[in-house]
């Protein structure tokens, strides 16, 4: 029995999607689960996977073609089966409630077809475990290397440790001077991805629309540093936690007391969202994405640092699913690992504000009159004047404070 | 030094040995008169005599019987078998007997004899006359098993096992003897239990002994034209097994194709291969490969057999496999 597989639906407001490439031909049998197409939409390229067993028998679309969700994109089913067929190009006049056969799904499955397990660890961890050679995972643990971000170049795209050593080389490329080499004078033109296209469009309306001020604070990060210490001493390799996961609870547990700042402007309202989600800014490739890590304030550190860490790499791996990155109440952008003092970020829409991390330094400080070294990470919020205030986001960032001078705060 | 060939470095242990002791003798089928099938004691018995160049009947029992029942009064035998695949008619006597005595009688009695044999495929003698069982012989505790890959080290690993207190396996491969390769002028011994790097490289670790080191050493060759550096690891010995050179090794190159002649089964690759994992896992970024003889009783034609044999072509793709 024929099949249809459709364009899906893969963020609430996708309307259409790019087919970029057929991984399959017309005629070419597979297998629930084979990788159909990649499909680009504004966020993200994901494969689509065929949902059911059979022989291709129509690709219903052309690569590069726009196609609105849930049009059909192609048929499965039996060789020879005999079916009728929408002309390739013309989805529109398909009616999808109509199909051929009545089993025709929604949405393919995409990259992963269960939803993330978000109670067990174990579990989570098995599905997601990042496949390296021992040695690689030894030099990336030697040299402070987060495997997550490394793209595997070994049998089966296994992190090896040439794969480990290239990362660790790029990154000190990145910061060592250049040697001389010849410089081309030709302009270069580089075509916008659909991820830059959609955050330039986004950004530059909450530029346009959005009057933000800007709250600076420095945190006293002596209490979280010795408790990170502490807890990651008696935590496996792997599953240590950042400095990013305490401020991920710590801002989750302070916006219950700020639910002005965990909202959403709607015309004449406030939506003050009953969930904390906290948005976590991730660097990938061509661009950035927030994956979204959900009821941050009810979760323990340890699974907000699992959530974070590996949706970061399903997100770098390009396998992103729109449940990791969308839904979120409230952002966080960290560039405290480039060795930043501060920064300021822009407002995600549509949430009210977005906190900016810099890095956690060890600075001299002045404690009763008296100068000594001492931790500090300086943190600026950018928020939404049209729903809160200057006062209110000074506060905000005072009870921040509080839990992060107090961090045990964060396990009761 | 002297380049010469396994045969002669082989024959000149012998004849130092026997001149340097006189309660060493040999013993075996075809060992006198003939020479031996090898013609490894061409001349012994003009030299030495009858009574220490013995013919002994086609019974591999009474050969290996009667060298444990001298060693044990304090003679230092060296029982030849014309193939290693007549060990297993004596094979009570080599692993039953010759490597318990000691541990039995409360270490009362030595058993200091070496058994010649002769092993490996190649030469169409058929699936019964041609087999590499030496893991067989490894398995035991109390039997040394040695088997060398150069003249050099030959010679001075079997001068070593004539003079050791232990009984041990002395393995050499039919294929060999005429392979040729530096040996020192003058009296010298190698200790037994050590592995040695035959060449070094870089890239990746060839861990290997006797015919494979042959094969290994020409795969390199081709492997190095092509920018690959091989280190090969030689282990000399199988029984005692020194891993330290191989750990050294794979510690650099962090990857390793282990190479020997017998089956794949349990063989030597997987007790390496394991002892890599378990001492060095850190170290580990390839699957360890192994290369051997395919699993079959090895075919009488020689296309098959060849076939059947592990060849150089196997370990070069075997170490772009792991190079991978």
């Amino acid at each position: 029995m024929a099949e249809i597989i459709n364009m899906p639906k893969l963020g609430f407001d996708m309307a259409e999607g790019v087919l970029i490439q057929w991984s399959k031909q017309e005629g070419d049998t597979v297998k629930k689960g084979d990788v159909l197409a990649d499909i680009e939409t504004d966020k993200v390229t994901v494969e689509i996977e065929s949902t059911v067993a059979g022989t291709i028998l129509r690709l219903l679309v052309n690569e590069g073609d726009v196609v609105p969700v849930t049009a059909p994109i192609a048929i499965v089913g039996e060789p020879g089966e005999d079916v009728e067929l929408p002309v390739a190009g013309d989805n529109e006049s398909v009616d999808v409630d109509a199909p051929i056969t009545k089993s025709a799904p929604e949405t393919p499955s995409q990259t992963q077809d269960k939803p993330a397990p978000l109670m067990s660890v174990g579990t989570a961890q098995q599905e997601r475990s990042v496949k390296a050679s021992p040695l690689a995972k030894k030099v990336a643990r030697d040299k402070n290397v987060d495997l997550a971000n490394i793209v595997g170049t070994g049998p089966g795209g296994r992190i090896v440790r040439r794969d480990v050593e290239a990362a660790v080389a790029s990154a000190k490329a990145s910061v060592s001077p250049s040697t001389f080499t010849a410089i081309s004078h030709e302009d270069k033109i580089v075509p916008l991805t659909k991820l830059r296209q959609a955050i330039g469009r986004r950004l530059t309306e909450v530029n346009q629309e959005v009057p933000q001020f800007f709250v600076t604070h420095e945190y006293k990060m002596e209490a979280v540093m010795e408790m990170r210490t502490q807890v990651n001493s008696i935590l496996p390799e792997g599953e240590k936690l950042s400095v990013n996961d305490f401020v991920v609870k710590a801002v989750a547990l302070t916006l219950r007391e700020f639910p002005n700042l965990n909202a959403t402007l709607a015309d004449d309202k406030v939506i003050q969202h009953g969930a904390v989600n906290v948005g976590n800014a991730v660097a990938v490739e061509g661009g950035l994405l927030t994956v979204v890590c959900k009821n941050a304030d009810q979760k323990s550190l340890r699974q907000i640092s699992l959530d974070v860490k590996t949706m970061a790499a399903q997100v770098r791996a390009g396998k992103i699913r729109p449940e990791d990155i969308e839904g979120s109440t409230f952002s966080i952008s960290n560039l405290g690992m480039y060795d930043v003092e501060h920064f300021v970020a822009i407002i995600n829409p549509p949430e009210t504000a977005i906190l900016a991390l810099g890095s956690a330094k060890e600075v001299p400080v002045v404690e009763d009159g008296e100068i000594k070294a001492g931790w500090r990470m300086k943190a600026t919020i950018s928020v939404d004047h049209r729903i809160s205030d200057g006062a209110e986001a000074a506060q905000f960032m005072q009870a921040l404070a509080r839990v992060l001078e107090n961090p045990l705060l964060l396990v009761v | 030094m002297a380049r010469i060939t396994m045969r002669e470095a082989i024959s000149q242990a012998l004849m130092e040995e026997m001149d340097r002791d006189p309660s060493v003798f040999i013993m075996g089928e075809e060992v006198g008169v003939w020479g031996g099938t090898y013609a490894v004691t061409k001349g012994f018995y003009d030299k030495y005599g009858p009574k220490r160049v013995k013919d002994t009947p086609i019974a591999e029992n009474a050969i290996i019987g009667g060298a444990i029942g001298a060693a044990m009064v304090g003679q230092r035998p060296i029982a030849e078998l014309m193939t290693i695949n007549f060990a297993f008619s004596a094979m009570d006597y080599i692993v039953n007997q010759a490597p318990k005595l000691h541990y039995m009688f409360g270490g009362q009695i030595k058993v200091p004899m070496v058994i010649r044999a002769v092993g490996g495929g190649g030469r169409q003698l058929g699936a019964t006359h041609s087999q590499t069982p030496d893991v067989v012989f490894a398995h035991f505790p109390g039997l040394k098993v040695v088997s060398p890959g150069t003249p050099e080290d030959a010679k001075g690993l079997l001068k070593s096992a004539i003079r050791s207190d232990d009984p041990i396996m002395f393995i050499e491969n039919a294929t060999m003897y005429q392979i040729r390769g530096e040996v020192p002028e003058g009296e010298y011994t190698t200790p037994i239990g050590v592995s040695k790097v035959q060449r070094s490289g870089t890239d990746v670790t060839i861990v290997t002994y006797a015919k494979g080191l042959e094969l290994s050493m020409k795969a390199a060759d081709q492997l190095a034209k092509e920018g690959i550096q091989v280190e090969i690891v030689d282990l000399r010995s199988l029984r005692p097994l020194d891993m330290g050179p191989v750990l050294a090794s794979f510690k650099k190159t962090n990857r390793a194709v282990i190479v020997e002649e017998g089956w794949k089964s349990y063989g030597i690759g997987a007790e390496v291969s394991s002892r890599i994992y378990k001492e060095a896992f850190d170290y580990v970024d390839a699957p360890i490969l192994r290369v051997a003889q395919k699993e079959v009783p090895l075919p009488y034609n020689h296309t098959l057999e060849q076939s059947a044999l592990a060849q150089v072509p196997d370990i070069v793709a075997a170490v772009k496999e792991v190079m991978k």
